[in-house]
């Protein structure tokens, strides 16, 4: 579904991302772990279509298709979600306009016929009650004066709306409270079915007790330096991203520990 | 300076013979409105109220008397609010139209007269307010109205009168053979706890090239409630100058709202006078420009007496390379404690080449008040544009998605449903996408 290659993006004169290579297929979930300011946003940013991240080298491959030729509106309507680390607060414009103006938009993309209001709002009311929308929140205008959970929470009920076949999660995990974490990980479990995939992006293993992932990656200054299982994961937990600064060369003990786990 | 004013003067002196059967008290009110003008004629951008905006172009067009034209119902429908009750006053070209207008019902409260019968049947009320608010000194455009009116709309609001619908009073202009000048002047009395919406509407019929020089005064009596909206959408190639000024009695309250869409220079002033304590002005804006227009609004708010107090709230999108002017004077007067002064100017520029100049003028003169002040400028912001690409908006749409949330902002606490709903659809066709923030500094 997903194929990046040798992937290097900058801001402005910074360098970012130095080689990225990662392969997900469909009906497959992966993990993104990795300190602050590793580049964890970045990728998620660059697949996305982010206008400031500039690729410079390397290719990204989207079932089948250069995804990098493609506007980030362009993206959204072949099925690729990101559910941002911020979520944008966009004042003057009400949540369910926006969400239908996109979701119709997805569908003159895929030639399905626009979903008229009764359609739509049923459509919403199935949704809000999957994930515990709140109906107030809604009719407010996008994220506007909303918590940092309820950003959150808005994100999982647009992409439960949008059914992406590639949903990128950045930290969309982080701030919330364990009842929301468990409607977040129902509405990724939700989608789940072979012809879809997710990238989540996250800092706490305990996410992955709900999402469980396929593959788990490490990243670290804009490489992958470390790939594995699920238990890759809790020994991030307990040991931190210390140990694996430059791992591959220094530290082969660990290494093969770790292999052994997962 | 006067030498612009020369063939204005002439045009004057030539409409005072029209004005020879007028009572008195009229006759001196125009009298030293004209002397006003002809001594101050048309402001150059040295004075202060006009640093950025230059009239020249006003002065420089031979403006004439428009002729007589004929309108048509459909016209004049076409212009009107949809589905707002209400009597109706039309003119055209700055004339009263009776046979376009649609009378009050008698038992409604609400009297609407033209001048010429407002000055026969009710003279003594005219003569204590027709310009008593919007005077003349310093003010050539309004003293140049004074002196010129040919016409106008006198309204009565009865004592504890709650007029239905609205009041909606049409300015129409239409394309004469050469551009023409017309002075349209409105007095709006609302008695001692009434309560009333007044819509002015400004339009052309046409690629006008004219000058519209209004005045309106409103006058609300103790308790009295206005909700005002004035809508100026003129051709982008019409000039405008206009003046709404309010006298805001004891515990009475206005909320106004000026949509200053039009015209290639357009230039509103808006006064109130807070003259009672606990009275309360609200005073919004929304300016648009594109182009190489202009659009020009100072606002003044005169805390009189204690215990006012005044809200402001205006927003302008500029395209192309229109100009924006926002000056806002609040003026708090040496007894006038415990007022309540709050403005807000934001402006989006939605292309490189637009600027506004902005100015708040704050002047002070008791110590127990709330005064505060704020203007921004911006351009659109990339991450809410980008947030709306990647749930598969378009570009063009997330523009003008944005661009119409700003504008909501004013728009969205117009009081008057179909009005608003009418204004929310022009502006969905008339508001461009525009440029961008950049995010990388
Ligand atoms: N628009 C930008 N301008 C300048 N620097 C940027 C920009 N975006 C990202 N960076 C820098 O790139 C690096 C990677 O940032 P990124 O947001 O991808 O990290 P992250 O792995 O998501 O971190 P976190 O875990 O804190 O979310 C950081 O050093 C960051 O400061
Ligand atoms: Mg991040």
């Amino acid at each position: 579904m997903l194929e990046i290659r040798n992937l290097h993006a900058r801001v402005g004169d910074k360098e970012i991302l130095k080689g990225i290579d990662l392969r997900v297929d469909a009906g497959e979930v992966h993990a993104v772990m990795g300190p602050n300011g590793s580049g964890k946003s970045t990728l998620a940013g660059v697949l996305a279509g982010r206008p400031e991240y500039v690729v410079t080298e390397g290719s990204v491959v989207y079932r089948g298709r250069n995804l990098l030729d493609l506007q980030p509106e362009e993206r959204a309507r072949e099925g690729i979600f990101l559910a941002f680390q911020y979520p944008v607060e966009i004042p003057g414009v009400n949540n369910l306009y926006f969400l239908k103006a996109a979701l119709n938009a997805v569908r003159a993309h895929r030639g399905e016929p626009e979903l008229d209001a009764i359609e739509f709002t049923a459509l919403v009311r199935s949704k809000m009650s999957l994930l515990g929308m709140d109906q107030e929140l809604l009719s407010r205008p996008v994220n506007d004066g909303f918590s940092g959970g309820e950003k959150k929470r808005n994100e999982i009920f647009q992409m439960a709306v949008l059914e992406p076949a590639l949903a990128i999660l950045d930290e969309t995990d982080s701030g919330l409270d364990i009842d929301a974490l468990k409607v977040v990980a129902g509405g990724v479990n939700a989608l789940r079915s072979p012809d879809r995939a997710a990238v989540v992006v996250t800092h706490y293993q305990r996410l992955l007790n709900y999402i469980v992932p396929d593959q788990v990656h490490v990243l670290s200054d804009g490489r992958i330096v470390r790939s594995g299982g699920r238990g890759l994961a809790l020994e991030l937990e307990e040991k931190g991203y210390g140990w694996l600064a430059g791992a591959e060369d220094n530290e082969p003990a660990r290494d093969s520990r770790l292999e052994a786990r997962a | 300076m006067a030498t612009k004013a020369s063939a204005y003067l002439s045009m004057v002196e030539r409409a005072q013979g029209s004005h020879a059967g007028e009572p008195a008290w009229l006759r001196d009110l125009r009298g030293s409105a004209l002397a006003e003008f002809r001594r101050a004629g048309f402001p150059t951008t040295r004075h202060e109220d006009w640093r950025f905006t230059n009239v020249a172009p006003i002065g420089d067009t031979p403006f004439v008397e428009p002729p007589p034209a004929e309108v048509s119902p459909d016209e004049v429908a076409r212009v009107l609010v949809p589905g707002v009750a209400g009597p109706v006053l039309v003119f055209v070209d700055g004339r009263f139209a009776g046979k376009l207008s649609t009378p009050a019902p008698p038992s409604g409260g609400v009297t609407l007269r033209p001048l010429a019968d407002a000055l026969l049947e009710r003279p003594a009320v005219l003569e204590a307010h027709l310009g008593r608010y919007a005077t003349v000194a310093d003010r050539p455009f309004a003293a140049l109205n004074t002196a010129s009116f040919e016409d106008g709309a006198i309204v009565e609001v009865a004592d504890a009168a709650v007029v239905e619908g609205a009041i909606q009073v049409v300015f129409l202009s239409t394309v004469t053979p050469a551009p023409a000048v017309s002075h349209p002047r409105v007095l709006v009395l609302l008695g001692r706890h009434s309560q009333a919406r007044v819509v002015e509407t400004f339009a052309g019929l046409g690629p006008t090239r004219g000058l519209t020089n209004a005045v309106s005064e409103f006058v609300l009596d103790e308790g009295a409630w206005l909700d005002h909206v004035r809508l100026q959408r003129e051709p982008g190639s019409a000039f405008h100058v206009g003046r709404a000024q309010f006298h805001v009695g004891r515990a009475a309250r206005v909320s106004s709202t000026a949509l200053a869409l039009g015209g290639l220079i357009a230039r509103l002033d808006t006064v109130a006078v807070l003259a009672g304590e606990g009275a309360d002005a609200t005073l919004n804006g929304l300016y648009l420009a594109d182009g190489v227009r202009l659009v020009d609004n100072h606002t003044d708010i005169d805390h009189a007496v204690p215990h006012g107090t005044s809200r402001q709230l205006y927003k302008g999108i500029l395209d192309g390379r229109a100009r924006g002017v926002f000056n806002g004077r609040v003026r708090v007067r040496p007894d006038a404690q415990k007022t309540d002064a709050r403005q807000t100017n934001k402006t989006l520029l939605l292309s490189d080449d637009a600027q506004v100049n902005t100015k708040p003028q704050l002047e002070i003169f008791a110590d127990d008040v709330k005064c505060t002040h704020g203007a921004t400028v911006g351009q659109l912001s990339a991450e809410a544009l980008f947030y709306l690409r990647a749930r598969g908006i378009g570009e063009q749409d997330a523009r003008a998605m944005l661009v119409r949330a700003f504008a909501a902002d004013v728009t969205g606490r117009i009081g008057l449903d179909p009005l608003r709903a009418d204004i929310d659809r022009r502006l969905a066709s008339m508001l461009p996408g525009g440029r961008v923030a950049e995010v990388v500094a």
